[in-house]
C-alpha cells in the first residue's frame, strides 16, 4: 500500500477524455515522477490530487483517507503540500513572514483567531522558520520583500514554505519549468538535498527528463490520459513504449 | 510595554500624546488673528476627528489588510447610531449601555452581511456590500419607520419611557454624570483652548481602538489577513481557510463602524438614515486611501484631513476671500476671488477631489507615504553630510514595514 493510492480515475472535459482509468501508487519515502508529453493529463491528474478538480469516477486515497471532495486547505491539513509551476508565494510579505505563515497553519489549523498574540513573541515558530530558511540558504534574505526575489529564489522560498510544514507528501508541478539551465541545476541540487536530509515522499510532475532521471526512484509515464508504464528510471529510459510516446509526439511536431 | 516592542510603544505614546493635546495643537492661531478660522480646536470638529478616525481605523483592518473593498460600511455606522438613541429612549441618557449594544448589534449585522458578501471577491464583493448598505438606507427611510422614525430621524421625546432616568439625571448624553457637551475653556493670552468632555471620551476610545488595531497588525491573525491580500491561492494550499479570516476582519471592522456610529449619537443624540447613505460609505474609503491603506496612522490622518477640509474650507465664503485679498487693487482682487471661489465654501469638494487625485497619482501610499518620503529626504541628507558614508552601490531593498 502506498501513501497515495489513485484507483480507476477518469476525468472528461466535454468530449475530451483527459484522464482514462489512471491507477497510481506512490510509496512512502520515495520520489515518484509522473512524466509524459504535452497534453498527457499530468496537470489534470495533479489537480485531482489537491482538490482543485473532482474526478468523474475513481478514488484518490491519501494515508487511508479519501481526498475527493475536500477543499485545498483541508487536503493540505491532511499532509499534502504543493509546489506550483510558477512559484506561488506571498509577494507583499517578507521572506521570513512567508515561512512563518505555513508554520502557523501547521500548528493552529485552518483558522484561528490569534489577534492578540504577537508574531515576534512566538519564539518556537520564528526559530523553526529561521532554521528552515537556513536550510535552503536564504537566511540572509529574511527581511527582503518576497516579490523582489529572483525566480530561483522564489522557487527556493516556495519549497521552504512547503517543507517547513513537514508534509507527508510533497507534490511538485514542473518545478523547473521555464528555468535557465543553471537555475534548473540549482533546483535539482535543492531537491536532492531535501531528499537526502529528511524522510519525505515526493510526487513530481515534470517535462524535463534530466530532472526526472536525476531524482526519481520510480517513474510513471502518462500518455493521452492513461499510464503507459511504471518502473525504475533505468528501465524507463530504453522502454519502447516510452520512446514511442515521446518520439511519436515529436514526429507530429509538438510545440 | 502593553505587549509591544520598544518602537511600537514609542509610536503608541506619540499617538496618545497627540490625541490628548489635540485641543491645543489644533488651535495654533490667536482668536483675534485673521487666520483664526483655520483653527480646528472646537469640540464638534475634534469629536468628528476622533470618531471618524475610529471608523477609518476599523475600515482599514478590512480594506488595508485583506484588500476587500467594502462600499457598505456606513450601514454599520447607522446601526450604531440608532442603537444608542434607542437606549436613550428606553433607559436613560447614559451612553454606556448604548455604546456596548451598538458594538454587539453591528457585529451581528456584519456577520450576516459579511457571510453573504464574502462569497464573492473583488468588484462583486464591493457591489454586494453596496447593495446591502443601500437596502439598509432605504429601509430605514421607509418600511422601518417605526424603528428609525423615517425622514425625521430618531430622537428622544419627553414621553419616551427612559426607565432608568432619575430626577437629577442629566438631560443630555452623559457617562455616569459626566455630561458630554460640557467643556472647560481656557483663555491664554489671546489663544482660546476648549477642553471638551465629549472629545476626551471619544479620544480615549480612539486610543483604545488604535491600540487594538496595532495589536492586530502585529499578530499572526493580521499577518494572515495580509497574506490573503497577496495570494489567496497560496493561502489555501498552505492549509488556511481564508473565508473565516476575511469574515472575522469584516466583523471587526463592522464593530468599529458601529462604535463610531454610536459615538456620533453619544455626542449628539440624533440618528438619521442619511448616515447610512452610500456617500458616507464612500467617504471612509476616501479617508483610508487618502491617508494610506494598510498603514496604521494613514486612515486616522485621512479622516482628519477630510473632516478638516469639510469643516474649514466649506466655511470660507466670498466675504472672507475679499477680506484676504483686500490689499490688492480692486480688479485683481475680484479676479482672484472669482478664481478661488469654486474651490472653497460650497465648492470644497472640488478641492478635496483635486487633492485626492494628486495623492492617488503621486503618492499611491497616501499621506503616510508623503511623510515617509520627507523624513527619508532628511535622513539621507544627514547620512550624506555625515562622516561615515555607506557604500552607495549596496542597498539591498528591505521590505517596507507595514505600519509606520
Amino acid at each position: 500500500m502506498g501513501i497515495l493510492e489513485v484507483k480507476g480515475v477518469n476525468k472528461r472535459f466535454g468530449g475530451l477524455q483527459a484522464l482514462g482509468d489512471v491507477n497510481l501508487s506512490v510509496k512512502e519515502n520515495t520520489v515518484h515522477a509522473i512524466i509524459g508529453p504535452n497534453g498527457a493529463g499530468k496537470s489534470t491528474l495533479l489537480n485531482c490530487l489537491v482538490g482543485k478538480l473532482i474526478p468523474d469516477t475513481g478514488s484518490v486515497m491519501f494515508d487511508g483517507q479519501s481526498v475527493l471532495g475536500r477543499k485545498p486547505h483541508e487536503i493540505n491539513q491532511m499532509g499534502i503540500s504543493r509546489v506550483f509551476q510558477t512559484p506561488e508565494i506571498f509577494g507583499d510579505l517578507t521572506v521570513l513572514e512567508n515561512v512563518l505563515i505555513p508554520c502557523f497553519a501547521k500548528r493552529d489549523g485552518a483558522f484561528r483567531m490569534h489577534a492578540f498574540e504577537t508574531v515576534a513573541h512566538e519564539k518556537e515558530i520564528v526559530d523553526r522558520a529561521l532554521h528552515m530558511l537556513d536550510d535552503v540558504n536564504m537566511a540572509e534574505k529574511r527581511d527582503m520583500h518576497a516579490a523582489s526575489l529572483s525566480r530561483g529564489d522564489k522557487r527556493r522560498l516556495e519549497m521552504a514554505m512547503c517543507l517547513v510544514q513537514e508534509p507527508k507528501l510533497l507534490l511538485l508541478d514542473e518545478p523547473t519549468a521555464g528555468m535557465a539551465r543553471a537555475d534548473t541545476n540549482n533546483t535539482i541540487d535543492l531537491l536532492r538535498h531535501i531528499k537526502a536530509t529528511r524522510d519525505i515522499t515526493m510526487a513530481i510532475i515534470e517535462h524535463d527528463m534530466h530532472v526526472v532521471f536525476s531524482l526519481a526512484d520510480r517513474i510513471t509515464v502518462l500518455a493521452q490520459g492513461t499510464p503507459l508504464v511504471e518502473d525504475v528510471p533505468e528501465k524507463i529510459k530504453g522502454h519502447p513504449k516510452v520512446q514511442e510516446a515521446y518520439l511519436g509526439q515529436s514526429q507530429h511536431g509538438h510545440h | 510595554m502593553f505587549g509591544l516592542n520598544a518602537k511600537d510603544t514609542r509610536f503608541l505614546l506619540i499617538v496618545v500624546f497627540l490625541t490628548l493635546a489635540t485641543p491645543i495643537l489644533l488651535q495654533p492661531f490667536p482668536e483675534s488673528s485673521s487666520l483664526a478660522q483655520f483653527n480646528a480646536g472646537y469640540p464638534d470638529l475634534m469629536q468628528k476627528f476622533a470618531i471618524f478616525g475610529i471608523f477609518a481605523i476599523g475600515f482599514n483592518i478590512l480594506f488595508g489588510l485583506t484588500g476587500y473593498l467594502s462600499f457598505g460600511h456606513a450601514a454599520f455606522l447607522g446601526v450604531g447610531s440608532y442603537t444608542v438613541v434607542w437606549m436613550y429612549k428606553l433607559l436613560s441618557y447614559n451612553i454606556l449601555p448604548g455604546l456596548v449594544l451598538s458594538i454587539i448589534i453591528s457585529a451581528l449585522f456584519a456577520l450576516v452581511i459579511g457571510f453573504i458578501s464574502l462569497r464573492r471577491s473583488g468588484i462583486y464583493f464591493s457591489i454586494l456590500t453596496l447593495a446591502f448598505a443601500q437596502m439598509s438606507y432605504n429601509l430605514a427611510y421607509s418600511v422601518l419607520t417605526p424603528i428609525t422614525n423615517g425622514e425625521t430621524g430618531l430622537q428622544v421625546y419627553t414621553n419616551d419611557p427612559q426607565v432608568l432616568m432619575g430626577a437629577n439625571s442629566p438631560t443630555s448624553p452623559h457617562l455616569f454624570g459626566l455630561v458630554m457637551r460640557e467643556s472647560v475653556q481656557v483663555d491664554m493670552g489671546g489663544w482660546l483652548f476648549t477642553f471638551n468632555i465629549g472629545y476626551y471620551f471619544c479620544a480615549i476610545i480612539a486610543i483604545l481602538a488604535f491600540y487594538i488595531s496595532l495589536r492586530i497588525f502585529r499578530s499572526p491573525f493580521g499577518m494572515m489577513l495580509r497574506a490573503i491580500k497577496t495570494n489567496q491561492t497560496r493561502m489555501n494550499y498552505t492549509g488556511l481557510n481564508s473565508r473565516p479570516y476575511t469574515l472575522a476582519a469584516f466583523v471587526i471592522s463592522g464593530m468599529y463602524a458601529g462604535l463610531a456610529g454610536g459615538l456620533l449619537a453619544a455626542m449628539d443624540p440624533l440618528a438619521g438614515a442619511e448616515r447610512m447613505q452610500w456617500t458616507a460609505s464612500g467617504e471612509v474609503v476616501l479617508m483610508t486611501i487618502l491617508g494610506g491603506a494598510g498603514t496604521l496612522m494613514g486612515p486616522v490622518l485621512g479622516a482628519g484631513f477630510i473632516k478638516y477640509c469639510e469643516n474649514i474650507f466649506s466655511k470660507i465664503n466670498d466675504g472672507i476671500l475679499h477680506s484676504w485679498f483686500a490689499f490688492l487693487p480692486d480688479g485683481i482682487e475680484n479676479f482672484l476671488v472669482t478664481l478661488v471661489h469654486p474651490f472653497v465654501g460650497k465648492g470644497w469638494h472640488l478641492t478635496l477631489g483635486i487633492l485626492f487625485m494628486l495623492v492617488v497619482i503621486f503618492l499611491p501610499g497616501g499621506l503616510v507615504e508623503g511623510f515617509q518620503r520627507i523624513s527619508r529626504l532628511f535622513r539621507s541628507k544627514r547620512v550624506k553630510d555625515g562622516p561615515r558614508r555607506k557604500d552607495p552601490e549596496h542597498h539591498p531593498k528591505s521590505a517596507p514595514h507595514v505600519a509606520e
